[in-house]
């Protein structure tokens, strides 16, 4: 029986994994073949979705992208061994793409049966959380601490730290609360987790529940996802099966479960005060800080909030060891990150890597340039209020600090690339419309002043008193910036005043970048 | 005079005993702990540009005006949503913070109309405010951008009107409607630009939940929610405080005035009962006082069946003196008496009895009083030793478990139960005993951990059996009863409640409620730590309510319940100033302070200073002198603002008991429905255009200013005055405070009380005199007024007044929130889009055996008489009750009650009657008749020529 992997990672499935893996079911079944499909996580590697994996002596082999019509070619050239067809990759982990990264929180993603627990088992799985219970809750957060890791939901707070606080918080309960509300533009890790390994966000949850006292865990997950909410219901089912959730947890001594929320379709219901409003069954409005979620989180009580990726990346650090993390990095950025590449890009898809990679090795190198052949003109860091960087700042390092010295932002990793047909205006427009659409409208920076912004750059566009223009959209961008409530506002003139700074030339034809100065 | 203006310091108190120090704009300040750097700014006199804060609301840090810089820190915080903290240095203008601080009023300004003359609040819209002072001068956003100006507006609401293009969704309307009021009838609808105030689901104010209590428009900072008075009169020019006069609660309100115009009236912050909240009654419903049915000149006739003659005031005067003597003259000194009020001021309550035993020279003088709260001050007196509640409305914020039992404060005493709904979100736990599922039972973010929906008369019963629960199973806080309770007392009563006749399973039964509730609710109210009791008219209006009080203050005593914060048993007074008509020697019986008219020392001292002998024995209570009527013995009487006819129960005996009268003289606002049986009416005043003091049932103390003219010519004192002199005891009272003079010189709970003194401190609650120079919030602390505290057995006894196949449902009455009593003013202003007609409530399985439909007229009638009014098929009630209001003459709800009463007070048994349900096509005749009655008599004849 020759073990056949296919994706059933939302990606895979836009490209016809579903359809693919029926299709080598029927033929297999037709020519007796002893196949055994089991659908896997991605790889990341979204070109080359839907990807066919083979398990060979000589390890996985690959096929992609594999159309359903593929399949009766891919059969009549030897398929499970085809090397000479045209689809054949050979070895996946030499595609260069995969065998430059660094894996450690998506290391078992796309290798494993994401839904089998011995598979997870098998591949390290909740090794992290049994070191856990032996270093004991308070040495756990310490270890957290030591490796560095900080926030991968954009403001990079450092999750240890944020550990700590909670467990020194008093509170009647406490809450160990996943973001999963993945609304940046061109982003993924989240969804990839989900539906790849999600044993991995349970035992990250799990560790940081035992580490703060948390007995109740909510993964938030955007409704817009729901093979990942089946995906994450199933893991979660079969993990109380196994006693690794529940009442005494891995015999441990400890309580903890899971549920799952599906998020209320709003951008804003991934800013973390706003989702716990959304968690408690209430409008996604954002809150004001203080009280710190930490200290009066979900339901007033004391909570760990963090972005999947934190979570999934803590049971490597329990397993490995803080240093092994940390060992990896630059400067105060340590560790790993899941670059999204997205956008105009040829090998779109997820890169996991230390820190410290150039901004421009990512786009050129990793990512192959874009998909239309034209140069890259932009890139937008961060999400939708990420900075727009020229090719002029590509020497910027992946690392928190360097990013925010160029008034950008990493946010959740994504790097969505434009070519040279892209008008920045436009794109200095957008923002302000998606601020506009996703506003929660509790404060008035970002609820009147992102329609103004429109409306001031609809008459910028259409070259009307543009000094006197630009004036006002860099005070609105000043008021926005300081006065908004939250990062909804707050960074939304990013992408305007970098798309200004660095494309002034978008922003009317008579504009010099003196003048927009 | 100018309008008052409250300082507005951002966010609510701290409420912390450790202080920190910091810095702001160079100055070093302490505030406590937990204060908002705001509000810290604000108690030192630094102003803090602010238009979404307000201090009777959390901080929401939604307009981003309040920004400040903290040295160290980075951003601009918010200076409502950040606390204090030790040593930090905060500066509140830079020139960052005023390039925001003008960015986000520019952008406010972009989304409002900018035709600041026509703003209805004009200089005090916050809006403009703010702009001026962040130095606002140019809007650069243009004039063609996306706005709010042509939403459309929502004036379906009677009192304020809603202008969503002057809206800045700063959530403090839809923050007061959660937190002050707790209706949670509004909210923000849409999201982003798009945001806008929906009152329920966007189906406007007067159809949503909205209660009309007026929280939203006193927080909104802008004219967006306006009072239609400010849109139509402009803004008020000067405020007057003063005390509203409808329930008890007391709220204090400013009268905001245009010359003697009344433009809207706002609860005051600083009054103490209601903290700056209102309900729509005190907030909106004045308009009585201007209404056209006034009466305000003296009206004499012959018979009631005559024609009103106006006359002049000195003509009105000796024609009642002379009929009062004459009548005196051939039935007997004791052949005439008056009717104090308790719509009346203490000093005019204090003027009438005083007329009465002075003048008249007996004490047939009984106040209205005596159909509400009579047995509380019997059942408190007899075992506290106090005629009235033991604690401040402050006092809840410290209950742990509230007993609501015989009161609908939703309805009826909507402040507080603001008060009540605001602890019981915060985690205090509900127990209500009704026969109704009031709304407290269910209400938005409160529910009642027990309802025991008990049969209409059973009231002892139950406690009787909650009793035994607390002594059978041990819960009884024996150390408190040693100490502050007479041993003896306790024993037997503990001996009593603890027989197997007394235990819920044999009591569930008998009020039609699971022992196994009864059960729980006596645990929960045993277990505490703070158990407070309030209760209402539910209790006291039954033939056992004496009684039923006595087992209230029992349950009190057994568990160590009172004497301390977040405990006690506190009536909740159904009028404004019962207390202080009960306070000021009221009933026949007693002087002022509760003193007996039998004791000669007493008797001595009022002697001394009136300077006439009194009579030693006590004088005819309101039924009595009806039945005295009828018998030829009583034929003169006095009536002060009140409406016996409408108000007392078995009408039929109330009105033949009039009719026998020679000379009724009725002196009110209205013709109201006691005046169609009067020979004489003087026009009374309103609460606005009098001074005085009522006394809420808090035992609040507070003054009551007049802002206006009386319309009449006097204030009511003035007119009991003069009458006294043509009776030939002359009074020489100059103004009302020194009325309260003598009473404070006459009655020792009072003996430090003066407008001076109210004026000083704001209000007071009595006991307040030399010991308690300050007044006293809470009583027997460290002992009971009467020394030991005494149980006293309650016998449950069935009422009289029972269901039988004539009769087989039981009738309760009671208040709905728009509506106030007989509803002589609530009807005379637009509260009755609400409520234009009493509704019987009855349940889907009664109604459905009936054949009665939702809407249908019903006839309800009872022995004592039948009215018809429109069904209203709801679960609200159980099976087998039925449930009216009493506010419109043309139903006439107290045709069908009873005259059972009370064992010791005889106070109406108004709770429970026995009556048949029918359906029915349109009022019955004797309505009809009454109707045509009301007509003749309240003919008016033209001025003759001679006038």
């Amino acid at each position: 029986m020759t073990r056949i992997f296919i994706p059933r990672d939302s990606a895979a499935l836009a490209c016809g994994a579903d359809e693919v893996a029926e299709a080598l079911a029927a033929q297999a079944r037709a020519r007796g073949l002893a196949l055994e499909i089991v659908r896997n996580g991605s790889r990341g590697m979204f070109w080359l979705e839907p990807l066919v994996e083979v398990e060979t002596p000589a390890g996985r082999i690959g096929y992609g992208p594999v159309a359903p019509e593929d399949v009766a070619g891919l059969i009549a050239a030897g398929f499970p061994a085809a090397p000479a067809h045209p689809l054949a990759l050979g070895p996946v982990a030499e595609i260069a793409f995969l065998k430059r990264q660094t894996r450690f929180t998506f290391a078992r993603c796309g290798l494993t049966d994401p839904l089998s627990l011995a598979d997870y088992r098998a591949h390290g799985g909740y090794r992290g959380l049994a070191r856990a219970l032996s270093l004991g809750a308070a040495e756990t957060v310490e270890e957290v601490v030591r490796s560095g890791l900080r926030g991968r939901g954009g403001a990079g707070f450092p999750t240890g730290v944020k550990w700590k606080t909670v467990r020194e918080a008093r509170g009647a309960r406490k809450y160990v609360v996943c973001n999963a509300d993945e609304g940046d533009s061109g982003t993924f890790a989240d969804r990839m987790i989900m539906e790849g390994d999600p044993f991995a966000l349970i035992e990250g949850m799990t560790i940081a529940a035992f580490a703060t006292g948390a007995a109740k865990g909510y993964i938030y997950v955007r409704s817009e996802y729901p093979d990942a909410i089946a995906a994450m219901n199933a893991a979660i089912g079969l993990a109380r099966g196994a006693g690794l959730l529940g009442p005494d947890v891995m015999a441990g001594g400890f309580a903890f479960d899971l549920e799952v929320r599906k998020g209320a379709g709003s951008y804003v219901c991934g800013e973390e005060t706003a989702m716990l409003e959304s968690l408690e069954g209430k409008r996604g409005m954002v809150r004001a800080k203080p009280p710190l979620p930490a200290h009066k989180g979900l339901f007033g009580q004391p909570s760990v909030i963090n972005n999947l990726v934190s979570f999934a990346s803590v049971p490597f650090i329990l397993a490995e060891g803080a240093k092994a993390y940390a060992d990896v990095g630059f400067g105060r950025s340590r560790g790993t990150m899941p670059i999204q590449l997205a956008g105009n890009i040829r090998h779109g898809g997820l890169y996991e890597i230390a820190f410290g990679v150039s901004l421009g090795e990512l786009i050129d190198e990793v990512g192959g340039g874009t998909a239309s052949g034209r140069p890259v003109r932009a890139v937008q860091a961060g999400g939708p209020l990420g900075a727009y960087f020229p090719r002029a700042l590509f020497d910027t390092p992946y690392d928190y600090e360097a990013f925010a010295a160029r008034d950008g932002l990493i946010g959740h990793g994504g790097l969505v690339v434009f070519d040279d047909t892209v008008d920045m205006a436009r794109q200095a427009r957008f923002a302000m419309e998606f601020c506009a659409l996703e506003s929660c409208g509790k404060c008035t920076p970002c609820r009147i002043g992102s329609v103004r912004g429109m409306e001031v750059m609809d008459r910028l566009i259409a070259g009307e008193n543009r000094s006197a223009n630009l004036a006002l959209l860099r005070d609105l961008c000043n008021t926005m910036k300081w006065g908004s409530l939250c990062a909804m506002g707050g960074f939304t003139p990013y992408p305007v005043m970098s798309a200004l700074t660095h494309f002034p030339e978008d922003f009317g034809p008579h504009s010099l970048p003196a003048a927009a100065e | 005079m100018t309008l008052i203006h409250e300082t507005d310091f951002g966010t609510p108190p701290a409420g912390s005993a450790a202080m920190v120090r910091l810095t702001i704009d160079g100055a070093s300040v302490s505030v406590p702990e937990a204060t908002s750097i705001l509000r810290a700014a604000m108690e030192a006199g630094v102003q803090i540009p602010k238009l979404c804060a307000t201090d009777s609301l959390n901080a929401f840090g939604s307009c981003r005006v309040c920004l400040v810089e903290i040295e160290g820190r980075g951003g601009l915080p918010a200076s409502c949503t950040t606390p204090v903290a030790p040593g930090i240095v905060v500066h509140t203008q830079t020139e960052r913070l005023s390039a925001v601080r003008r960015g986000v009023m520019e952008l406010y300004a972009s989304d409002h109309p900018r035709d600041w003359f026509s703003d209805p609040k004009q200089g005090a819209n916050e809006l403009f405010q703010v702009a001026a002072s962040v130095g606002l001068r140019e809007v650069r956003y243009g004039s063609d951008g996306c706005t709010h100006g042509a939403a459309a507006k929502d004036e379906s609401n009677p009192y304020f009107a809603f202008d969503p293009a002057r809206c800045i969704v700063c959530s403090r309307y839809v923050r007061a409607c959660e937190e002050t009021q707790g209706t949670y009838a509004l909210t923000i609808a849409g999201r982003g630009f798009d945001s806008r105030v929906s009152a329920g689901m966007e189906e406007g104010f007067l159809a949503s939940e909205c209660v009309s209590c007026g929280a939203c428009v006193q927080a909104c900072p802008t004219s967006a929610l306006i009072e239609k008075s400010v849109i139509a009169q402009g803004m008020p020019e000067h405020s007057v405080v003063t005390t509203c006069a409808y329930c008890g609660v007391g709220c204090a309100f400013k009268a905001e005035m245009r010359g003697e115009q009344v433009v809207r009236m706002v609860p005051w912050k600083d009054g103490k009962a209601n903290h700056g909240h209102s309900c729509i009654k005190g907030r909106f419903a004045w308009g009585y006082a201007n209404h056209r049915d006034r009466i305000l000149n003296p009206m004499v006739r012959a018979k009631i069946t005559d024609p009103w003659r106006e006359v002049s005031w000195a003509e009105a005067i000796a024609h009642t003196a002379a009929e009062f003597r004459r009548i005196q003259g051939k039935y007997g000194r004791g052949s005439v008496g008056g009717i104090t009020s308790s719509r009346c001021t203490n000093e005019e309550t204090f003027l009438v009895q005083k007329l009465v035993r002075a003048a008249f020279g007996n004490n047939n003088v009984d106040t209205c009083a005596r159909v509400c709260h009579s047995p509380t001050g019997y059942g408190l007196k007899n075992t506290f030793g106090t005629s009235a509640g033991t604690q401040d409305f402050d006092s809840v914020d410290q209950a742990d478990v509230m007993l609501v039992i015989g009161a609908n404060p939703t309805d009826a005493h909507p402040v507080f139960a603001s008060r009540m709904k605001r602890r019981l979100r915060a985690g205090a736990k509900l127990i209500v005993i009704d026969p109704r599922r009031i709304d407290l039972v269910r209400t938005p973010h409160v529910e009642a951990q027990y309802h025991l929906p008990i049969r209409p008369g059973t009231n002892v019963a139950v406690l009787d059996a909650i009793a035994h629960v607390i002594v059978t199973e041990g819960l009884v806080d024996e150390a408190f009863v040693r100490e502050r309770c007479e041993g003896e007392a306790f024993r037997r009563w503990a001996e009593f409640v603890a027989e197997a006749r007394n235990s819920p399973e044999a009591i569930g039964p008998v009020c039609g409620v699971d022992p196994g509730l009864i059960r729980a609710a006596a645990r929960l109210y045993a277990a505490g730590p703070n158990s407070a009791i309030y209760y209402g008219l539910g209790v006291t209006e039954h033939s056992q309510g004496s009684t039923s009080v006595i087992a209230l203050a029992n349950l009190a005593m057994a568990t160590g319940n009172i004497g301390r914060e977040g405990v006690g048993v506190n009536p909740l007074r159904g009028q404004n100033n019962v207390q202080g008509s009960c306070d000021m020697g009221s009933f026949p019986h007693e002087l002022s302070g509760y003193r007996h008219i039998s004791d000669g020392a007493t008797r001595a001292l009022f002697e001394a200073a009136w300077k006439v002998p009194l009579d030693a024995e006590p004088g005819l209570r309101i039924p009595n002198m009806f039945d005295a009527a009828v018998d030829g013995s009583f034929m003169g009487l006095y009536i002060q603002g009140e409406d016996i006819v409408q108000s007392d129960p078995d009408t039929h005996h109330v009105t033949a008991g009039l009719a026998a009268m020679e000379c009724v003289v009725v002196q009110d606002l209205f013709l109201n429905e006691t005046a169609q049986f009067a020979h004489v009416f003087l026009p009374g005043s309103s609460f606005l255009e009098k001074d005085g003091t009522f006394t809420n049932a808090e035992r609040r103390i507070q003054l009551v200013r007049r802002v206006m003219a009386p319309k009449n010519g006097y204030e009511d004192w003035e007119v009991t005055q003069m009458l006294a002199g043509a009776l030939g005891y002359p009074m020489h009272y100059t103004h009302a405070r020194e009325i309260m003079d003598e009473i404070a010189r006459l009655t020792p709970t009072f003996a430090g009380v003066s407008f001076a003194r109210l004026e000083e401190l704001g209000s007071v609650q009595w006991p307040c005199n030399e010991q308690a120079p300050e007044g006293t919030p809470v009583m027997h602390m460290g002992g009971f007024v009467r020394g030991k505290g005494r149980f006293l057995i309650t016998e449950y006894v069935p009422t009289d007044e029972k269901v039988g196949p004539r009769f087989p449902l039981l009738l309760t009455t009671g208040r709905i929130l728009t509506q106030y009593n007989v509803g002589a003013q609530t009807r005379r202003t637009d509260n009755s889009l609400w409520h234009d007609e009493d509704l019987l409530e009855i349940h889907p399985q009664d109604a459905e055996d009936r054949g009665i439909r939702e809407g249908d007229w019903v006839k309800l009638a009872s022995r004592a008489g039948a009215t018809s009014l429109r069904a209203k098929v709801t679960e609200r009630v159980a099976p087998g009750v039925v449930y009216t209001t009493f506010h419109h003459p043309e139903t006439q709800a107290n045709v069908i009650t009873t005259d059972y009463s009370d064992w010791a007070t005889n106070c109406p048994e108004y709770k429970v009657t026995a009556v048949q349900v029918s359906p029915t096509n349109g009022p019955t005749e004797w309505q009809e008749h009454y109707s045509e009655l009301g007509r003749a008599t309240r003919r008016i004849a033209p001025a003759s020529a001679a006038e």
